[in-house]
C-alpha cells in the first residue's frame, strides 16, 4: 500500500488503575487499515480487543490512561479537541456494539435515533432526514421501513435491532465503521445475514472497516487482514489467506483447532486450549501465551517476544517457536 | 392489569375502614366528656345530661360508631359547634390555600432538584457532586421549621423583602398571593429538593452507564442532548413516582408550615381545632386527611405499577 | 418536613460508597458532638450552671456575658443553662420514643418474616392502617385527645416509628430466613425461639440499630416541631423545640434566642443522621454478600 492508511494505531497502550494494582489492557499494539479494506481483530474475551476499539473511538473510561498515536485520516486523534473528536464520531467514525438491545435507547423510537444522527451531522430538516432514514432501514434490508420510524427497539427481534444499529453507523457515510463483535448476541442462523451485510455495504460505499470478533470462523473470507490478540497485545498479523494457509503462532493454530469442523467425524472432541488467560494486573514476564503453549520452551518463559517478519512483511508474529510454514489447515 | 387494580381497591376499602375506626376510637377515650366542653362554665349537671342525650353520647359506642359513620358516607361530617360551619365547608374553604402550598412547594423542589441532579450525574465525583451531595445530606437534617425560621429571619426581618405572614386568595390578587406564599412554599421545597435530588442523581447515574449512552456518545451527538433526552427520560418514571409520593406525605407537612405563616389552609384548621377544643372539626379533618392520604399513596402505588419497567415489556 | 415515615431508601446506598472516605472526619466530629451533648445532659446537675428557671426581670434578653455566657431569654433566665436542660428533655424522648418502636416493631417484623402466613399479612396490614394516617396529624390528634406529657408523647412517637421498625426486621429476617445457617438449625431440630433468638436476631440488629440512630435524629425533629406549636412538651418543661418557638416572638430583637436552640438542635439531628446511615452503609451491602 503506498498510499497512508486511513487509521494508523502506532504504539497504543491503555492502563486502568484497579484496586490490584494497574491493568495493561493494551499492551502497544501497532495496527493499520487501509481505505476501504477490512480489518479482522480476534481474541478471546478479555484479551483487550474491546479497549482497543474504545481506545480508536477515544471514549474510554475517565480513569483510563492512553499512550501512543492514533492517527485517522491524518490527524492524530489524541490531540484532538472534544468538540472536533465528537464532530467526527458518528460521521467519518461509526461503530456498531455487541448487544442491539443494550445499545439501543429503550425509551426513544427508532426513528429519532437514526433522525437525530443526521441531524446532528448532516444538518438536515425534519422531512429529508426521515426520508433518508426510510431509506437507510431498507438498505439494511428491513421491511416496512415507514413503520418501524415510530416503533421502540423492544418490539424488534434481535436481527432485525442489529440492522438498525448498522443503518445508524451507516447514515452519515462513515470512512470507517468499527463493528464490536456484531453478532455474538444474535441468534446463529441471522449470524451471517448480518455479516453479509456488513461486507456488502462496505464493499458499496468503499468503507474501511474492522471486524472485532472472539471467532476465527467469522473472519475467514470477510476480511483482508486478521489481527489475532493475546492478553493485550497483537501476537499474529496476516493478510487472512496467509494466516490460514501458514500461521505462525500457536495461539492462532489453538483457535483455529477449536473451531468445530463440518467435515469431522461425529463426536470428534473439540481441542479447548487449557488454562486461562494470564491476569492482567501482573503481566508474566515472557511470552504470556507460554503457559498454555504447546511448543514452549525456556526462552519463552523468560523473554517477551517481538513481532518479527515472516516470509512478506505484511505476515508478523510474536512467538520465538513458531509453528512450521508446512501446517496447512483448510477452511 | 385489570386485576392488579382491583385487588388493590378491594385492599384500600378495609385500610379506609381500620383509618375511620381508629380516629373513632381516639375520640372515645376521652377523659374530659364533649358535652362539658361544649357547654364550657355554662354547665350543670342537669344541662350536661340533657345535652349528652341530644347528641347521643350516652349510647354504646358501637351505636355512636356506626351512626356517626353512616352520616359520614351520606355526607355529613358533623358540624362544628364554635363557628357552626360543617366540617366540610370548613376544609372546602381551606383546601385551595393547602393545595396551592402543597403545588408550589412541590414545582420549588422540582426546580432546584432536577437541574442540580442533571448536573452531579453528569460530572458525579467531582468537586460539585460531592458538595451539592453533602448539602442535601445537611439538608435532610433540617426541618421545616427551622428554615421557617432561618427564611423569615433572614427575609421578613432583616431584609424586610416579604412578609412573614398573612394571606391574600390567588383570585382577588395574585401578585400579592404569591407574594405571602414564596415563603411558605420555599421552606418546604428546601425539605423536599435534596430527597428529590438524591434518587434521580443516582438514578441517572445507573443510566449513564448504560451501553446506549455510549453509543450516543460515540454517534458524535451533543452532550446536552445525551443528557436532557437520553439520559432524562429512562429516569423520568423514577421522578413522576418520587413527586407523586412527595405530594401525598406534603398533606401532612403543610401543619407546620402553615402555622407558622398564618395561612387559614387545613392544617392550620386542624392546629385551631386542637387549641379550642372542637373536637367535631378535628375528628373530621383527621378522618378526611387520612382517607386523603391513603387515597393518594394508592394512585401513586397504581401509577408506579402501570409504568414499571417490568410491565412495560423490554425496558430493563 | 422529617416525618416519622422512614423508609428504606436504597438509593441511599448508592452514595456510602464514595462518601465513606469523606465521612473519615465527619464522622467523628460526629460523634464528638453527640459524646458532648450526652455528657453535658446527663451531667447537667453537676455542672456549675445557673438554674434554668431562675427568672431575672432585670436582665431579660441580655446579651453574652460572663455572668450569663449565651446571655437570657424573654423571662431572664440564663440561656444555657437551659439549653443543657433543654438537651435532656429532646434527648430523652429522642431516644425512648424509637426504643419503643425498635423493640416492638423489631420484634412483630421478626416474627412476621419468620412465619409467614396469615401472621404476617395481619401484621403487614395493621402496620399500613397506622401508615395511613400523615403521622404529624395522627401525633396532633392523640395528645390533643389523651393530653399534653412527655409520657403521652413519648408512647405516641414510639408507636408511629413501629412500621417502619417493623419493615426493616421483616425485610431483614424474609433474605435470612431461606439461608443455609438457618436450614441448618432447623435440620438439627432446633426450636423456632432458638433459631430467632440464636440465628436470626443478631444479624438483624445490626440493620435495625442503624435506623435506630436514623429515628432517633426524627423523632428529635418531630418532637422539636410539636413542641414549637407548643403542643409537645408541656409547659413549663422545654425542650429545644420549645425554646425556638418561644424565640421566635423575639426574632426582631434577639435572634440568637431562636438560633441557638436551633443550632444544637440541628448539629445533634445532623450527628445522629451521619452515624446512623454510616453504619446503614456498612450493614445493608453486607447482607447481600453474607
Amino acid at each position: 500500500m503506498s498510499e497512508a492508511p486511513l487509521l494508523s494505531v502506532e504504539n497504543v497502550a491503555v492502563e486502568l488503575p484497579t484496586p490490584r494494582g494497574n491493568l495493561r489492557a493494551v499492551d502497544r499494539v501497532n495496527l493499520t487499515v487501509g481505505a476501504g479494506r477490512t480489518l479482522g481483530i480476534v481474541g478471546e474475551s478479555g484479551c483487550g480487543k474491546t479497549m482497543l476499539s474504545r481506545a480508536i473511538l477515544q471514549l474510554l473510561p475517565k480513569k483510563a490512561k492512553l499512550s501512543g498515536r492514533v492517527m485517522f485520516d491524518g490527524q492524530d486523534l489524541l490531540l484532538l479537541s472534544p468538540e472536533k473528536l465528537r464532530k467526527l464520531r458518528g460521521r467519518s467514525l461509526a461503530v456498531v456494539f455487541q448487544d442491539p438491545m443494550t445499545s439501543l435507547n429503550p425509551v426513544l423510537t427508532i426513528g429519532t435515533q437514526l433522525i437525530e444522527t443526521l441531524q446532528e451531522h448532516l444538518e438536515l430538516d425534519q422531512a429529508t432526514a426521515t426520508k433518508r432514514s426510510v431509506e437507510l432501514l431498507a438498505a439494511v434490508g428491513i421491511p416496512a421501513p415507514e413503520q418501524r420510524l415510530t416503533q421502540y427497539p423492544h418490539q424488534l427481534s434481535g436481527g432485525m435491532r442489529q440492522r438498525v444499529a448498522i443503518a445508524i453507523a451507516l447514515s452519515c457515510e462513515p470512512k470507517l465503521l468499527i463493528a464490536d463483535e456484531p453478532t455474538t448476541a444474535l441468534d446463529v442462523t441471522i449470524q451471517a445475514q448480518i455479516l453479509d451485510l456488513l461486507a456488502r455495504e462496505q464493499r458499496r460505499r468503499h468503507m474501511a472497516m474492522i471486524l472485532i470478533t472472539h471467532d476465527l470462523g467469522v473472519v475467514a473470507g470477510r476480511t483482508d487482514e486478521v489481527a489475532v490478540m493475546y492478553a493485550g497485545r497483537v501476537v499474529e498479523r496476516a493478510p487472512t489467506p496467509a494466516l490460514f494457509k501458514k500461521m505462525r503462532m500457536p495461539y492462532t493454530e489453538a483457535l483455529l483447532a477449536a473451531l468445530p469442523r463440518i467435515d469431522a467425524a461425529p463426536h470428534t472432541p473439540l481441542p479447548a486450549i487449557s488454562g486461562r488467560p494470564p491476569d492482567p494486573t501482573r503481566p508474566l514476564k515472557g511470552c504470556s501465551f507460554s503457559p498454555r503453549c504447546r511448543y514452549a520452551v525456556a526462552r519463552c518463559h523468560s523473554e517477551k517476544p517481538d513481532l518479527a517478519q515472516a516470509e512478506t512483511p505484511e505476515h508478523q508474529y510474536a512467538c520465538f517457536h513458531p509453528i512450521e510454514s508446512h501446517v496447512v489447515v483448510g477452511v | 392489569m385489570l386485576f392488579f387494580v382491583a385487588r388493590r381497591l378491594l385492599y384500600l376499602i378495609p385500610v379506609l375502614i381500620a383509618v375511620s375506626l381508629l380516629t373513632f376510637f381516639i375520640a372515645s377515650l376521652l377523659p374530659g366528656d364533649l358535652a362539658y366542653v361544649i357547654l364550657g362554665d355554662q354547665a350543670t349537671p342537669e344541662k350536661v345530661e340533657a345535652l349528652r342525650h341530644d347528641m347521643g353520647l350516652d349510647q354504646p359506642i358501637w351505636i355512636r360508631y356506626f351512626g356517626w359513620l353512616w352520616n359520614i358516607l351520606q355526607g355529613d361530617f358533623g358540624r362544628s359547634f364554635r363557628t357552626g360551619q360543617t366540617v366540610l365547608q370548613a376544609v372546602a374553604e381551606r383546601f385551595p390555600v393547602s393545595f396551592e402550598l402543597m403545588l408550589l412547594a412541590e414545582i420549588i423542589g422540582l426546580a432546584i432538584g432536577v437541574p442540580l441532579a442533571i448536573v452531579c450525574a453528569a460530572r458525579s465525583g467531582g468537586a460539585f457532586d460531592r458538595f451539592m451531595t453533602g448539602s442535601a445530606f445537611a439538608m435532610l437534617s433540617l426541618p421545616a421549621f427551622l428554615s421557617a425560621i432561618l427564611l423569615i429571619y433572614l427575609f421578613a426581618v432583616e431584609l424586610r423583602w416579604l412578609p412573614a405572614t398573612g394571606y391574600v386568595p390567588f383570585a382577588e390578587d395574585p401578585a400579592a398571593n404569591l407574594r405571602f406564599m414564596v415563603l411558605p412554599a420555599l421552606t418546604l421545597a428546601l425539605a423536599e429538593w435534596p430527597g428529590i435530588m438524591r434518587v434521580l442523581r443516582s438514578d441517572m447515574i445507573a443510566t449513564l452507564q448504560e451501553d446506549y449512552i455510549a453509543l450516543a456518545k460515540a454517534k458524535g451527538l451533543k452532550a446536552s442532548r445525551i443528557l436532557f433526552v437520553h439520559a432524562l427520560k429512562p429516569s423520568s418514571l423514577t421522578l413522576v413516582t418520587i413527586t407523586g409520593i412527595n405530594i401525598g406525605r406534603l398533606i401532612g407537612g403543610t401543619v407546620i408550615v402553615e402555622t407558622i405563616f398564618a395561612l387559614p389552609g387545613i392544617g392550620r384548621l386542624l392546629i385551631g381545632a386542637i387549641y379550642t377544643r372542637d373536637l367535631i372539626i378535628l375528628q373530621g379533618v383527621v378522618l378526611l386527611v387520612a382517607a386523603g392520604f391513603v387515597v393518594m399513596n394508592f394512585i401513586v402505588d397504581l401509577l408506579y405499577a402501570v409504568l414499571d419497567p417490568r410491565i412495560r415489556h423490554g425496558h430493563a | 418536613m422529617a416525618t416519622l415515615e422512614l423508609s428504606l431508601d436504597e438509593n441511599a446506598s448508592a452514595l456510602p460508597a464514595r462518601r465513606g472516605r469523606r465521612l473519615g472526619l465527619l464522622f467523628w466530629f460526629a460523634i464528638g458532638w453527640m459524646t458532648l451533648i450526652f455528657a453535658v445532659a446527663i451531667f447537667a446537675n453537676v455542672l456549675p450552671l445557673p438554674s434554668p428557671t431562675d427568672m431575672d426581670m432585670l436582665e431579660r434578653r441580655a446579651s453574652f456575658s460572663m455572668e450569663h455566657w449565651l446571655g437570657t431569654d424573654g423571662l431572664g433566665r440564663d440561656e444555657l443553662a437551659r439549653l443543657i436542660y433543654g438537651a435532656r428533655i429532646s434527648l430523652v424522648v429522642g431516644l425512648c420514643a424509637p426504643i419503643i418502636g425498635l423493640t416492638i416493631g423489631g420484634a412483630l417484623g421478626m416474627l412476621a418474616g419468620y412465619f409467614r402466613g396469615r401472621f404476617e399479612s395481619l401484621v403487614v396490614g395493621s402496620m399500613d392502617v397506622l401508615l395511613a394516617f400523615p403521622p404529624l396529624i395522627l401525633a396532633l390528634a392523640v395528645t390533643a385527645y389523651l393530653g399534653q406529657s412527655i409520657f403521652n408523647l413519648t408512647c405516641i412517637l414510639g408507636v408511629l416509628g413501629i412500621p417502619a421498625f417493623m419493615r426493616v426486621a421483616r425485610a431483614s429476617t424474609l433474605t435470612l430466613a431461606r439461608r443455609e445457617f438457618v436450614i441448618a438449625a432447623q435440620a438439627l431440630g432446633a426450636t423456632h425461639t432458638r433459631i430467632l433468638l440464636r440465628e436470626l436476631l443478631p444479624n438483624v440488629l445490626l440493620p435495625l440499630l442503624a435506623f435506630f440512630l436514623l429515628g432517633v435524629a426524627v423523632t428529635i425533629v418531630v418532637e422539636g416541631a410539636l413542641s414549637f406549636l407548643g403542643l409537645g412538651v408541656p409547659p413549663p418543661i422545654s425542650s429545644w423545640g420549645s425554646m425556638i418557638g418561644e424565640g421566635r416572638e423575639s426574632l426582631e430583637v434577639a435572634p440568637r434566642l431562636a438560633f441557638l436552640p436551633a443550632i444544637a438542635m440541628f448539629l445533634t439531628v445532623l450527628s445522629f443522621n451521619l452515624v446512623g446511615d454510616t453504619l446503614r452503609a456498612l450493614t445493608d451491602p453486607r447482607q447481600g454478600a453474607l
